[in-house]
């Protein structure tokens, strides 16, 4: 189980990695933090966001409209 | 002694070898001390170049249709997301973006005309396109409320939580006759100089 869970359902760009950015930074290297999100650009943004931040996905699932992901803060 | 001579030097006193062992050390360390603080204060000088280019994002927000100024907030929000340090410029028409009241008391003909003219904050500005006297702008935020985008109101706000640093152009207040107390809290004030610092270190800079 991840370390923290968000749920960004029904929100839209940029609200979803705002949150996770906000999220993250309370977390300590190590921890995983699960999102929900129903926005379309989630995946592409989410892959770019943790590129550019340097932290890791490790898992991505679609769940029909919900998609599920789990990010490993590094650093 | 002469090079010959130390050839065919074979036996050689152990304190002998022993002082010129630690005396070569000690030299060494010496040299290598003073090298070691050479390379420390240029990689410092090196790391404090003011002209190196910074995690750093500035927009400057020229316009005052809500579809640009959204789009504006939305890449800072987004850039201060990613971690960068943000700027946004407010100028010319982009000051109704950071209206919060409309003040006419004090103020001349023109500049009170002028009060009367502009949008009286951001969420009374009109789209870019099919505005049609407000009724575009009206139908927009309709739509999406109802798609649960986020308002421009709510954008500025979240601007000001991520910290983003958001500086009104004075000499648009002055044309405009736009004064201090008629802008939201939290302001910086400046000039194109302010803007440009800030740029030249930004690894991005937009013009909306």
């Amino acid at each position: 189980m991840a370390d923290k869970h968000l749920d960004c359902k029904e929100l839209n760009c940029p609200i979803p990695i705002v949150r996770i950015s906000k999220a993250i930074k309370e977390m300590s290297p190590g921890q995983t933090l699960s999102v929900e999100a129903t926005d379309m650009a989630f995946k592409a943004d989410l892959k770019a966001w943790v590129q550019k931040m340097g932290h890791e996905i490790v898992d991505l699932t679609n769940n029909g409209q919900v998609q599920q992901a789990i990010i490993r803060k590094c650093g | 002694m002469s090079e010959q001579d130390l050839e065919n030097l074979t036996e050689v006193d152990p304190a002998m070898l022993n002082y010129i062992d630690k005396a070569v050390t000690t030299k060494v360390t010496e040299k290598f001390d003073v090298l070691q603080t050479q390379i420390e204060q240029a990689l410092k000088n090196c790391c404090s170049d003011k002209s190196q280019t910074r995690n750093r994002a500035t927009v400057v927000v020229f316009s005052s249709d809500m579809d640009k100024l959204i789009a504006a907030f939305i890449i800072a929000t987004g850039a201060a997301a990613m971690g960068m340090d943000v700027s946004m410029y407010f100028t010319f028409w982009g000051l109704a973006a950071l209206k919060k009241k409309t003040v006419l008391k004090g103020k001349s003909i023109t500049e009170k005309l002028m009060g009367i003219m502009l949008p009286s904050g951001p969420a009374h500005v009109g789209t870019s396109k099919m505005n049609m006297l407000g009724m575009g702008a009206a139908f927009f935020k309709y739509v999406m409320k109802k798609k649960n985008v986020e308002t421009l109101p709510d954008l500025i706000a979240l601007a000001g939580e991520m910290n983003i640093r958001m500086v009104g152009c004075q000499m648009s207040m002055e044309v405009m006759g736009i004064t201090k107390e008629e802008l939201i809290d939290g302001l910086d004030y400046g000039g194109v100089t302010t803007y440009l610092a800030d740029a030249s270190d930004s690894k991005i800079t937009l013009f909306i």
